[in-house]
């Protein structure tokens, strides 16, 4: 039996993120430890420790689809895992992202207003007002939760599908955050 | 004695995720400086639990004449 660690549990981490933002978007910004941290881990450590041990969306698809038995377990198509298509999806990844950084200028500069409203799957739109209390916090920081949250909630749908379609942990495959990783590490380590 | 399989990586098509150094009850799989999964040889049993968790599917259990 192997050793649990405290970051064995880090799939809890990623229920709570995820229930914080029904009740307060502005929880959202929290979401930001999962992109600065791994990249973090990367650039300075040249690991993938993020991915391998801290990641706990990772974590949560590997509970529901091994332990919970909520995945298929088939193979994935080879395309999914493919290079083209990794950073592909991450360039459409970072372009969604700048996406919504320009909304959050732009309501930040006052030419556009507050929408509390989040996007899934880019497309759409499912009123969220209920966890945003107008005037609460500057509007630009309100639209930035909004808009990240829909960022997280999207990919994290995405991920539990293709947790049920094939393997459970299918998502880490593609991620955006693991090609970055890994790609980082393929140039600081290069022999 | 060593086992007659043995789990062999495709480095090309790694996306040095950890499932399978998480997975391998031996601790025989390693992600290598987050490039890719490396089997320590001598240690692996050729169970194949990483091969059916790997989300690129990617590992292959082979004979281990033949890896």
């Amino acid at each position: 039996m192997k050793k649990k660690h405290w970051y064995d549990y880090l799939w809890i981490w990623s229920i709570v993120y995820f229930a914080l933002g029904f009740f307060n978007i502005l929880f959202a910004w929290l979401g930001m430890i999962d992109f600065f941290l791994p990249l973090g881990l990367a650039v300075f450590g040249g690991n993938k420790f993020f991915c391998n041990h801290l990641c706990g969306r990772g974590q949560l698809f590997g509970k529901l689809g091994g332990e919970l038995k909520c995945s298929r377990c088939k193979p994935a198509p080879r395309w999914m895992s493919s290079r083209w298509f990794r950073y592909g999806f991450l360039i459409f990844f970072l372009a969604m992202f700048g996406n919504m950084v320009f909304q959050t200028y732009l309501v930040g500069a006052g030419a556009a207003s507050l929408r509390e409203a989040i996007k899934l799957f880019w497309t759409f739109r499912v009123p969220w007002g209920w966890t945003y209390t107008a005037g609460t916090v500057a509007d630009w920081v309100a639209q930035f939760s909004f808009g990240f949250y829909s960022l997280m909630l999207t990919s994290l749908l995405l991920g539990l599908i293709v947790m049920v379609l094939y393997r459970p942990r299918t998502w880490c495959s593609f991620c955006p955050m693991g090609t970055m990783t890994q790609g980082i590490c393929k140039v600081k380590n290069r022999d | 004695m060593l086992s007659k399989r043995l789990a062999a990586v495709d480095r090309g098509r790694c996306v040095a995720c950890g499932v399978c150094e998480n997975t391998c009850p031996l601790g025989a799989v390693r992600v290598h400086r987050g490039c890719y999964a490396a089997v320590e040889e001598e240690r692996c049993a050729g169970c194949g639990k990483c091969a059916k968790l790997c989300p690129a599917d990617c590992i292959e259990v082979k004979a281990r004449a033949e890896a």
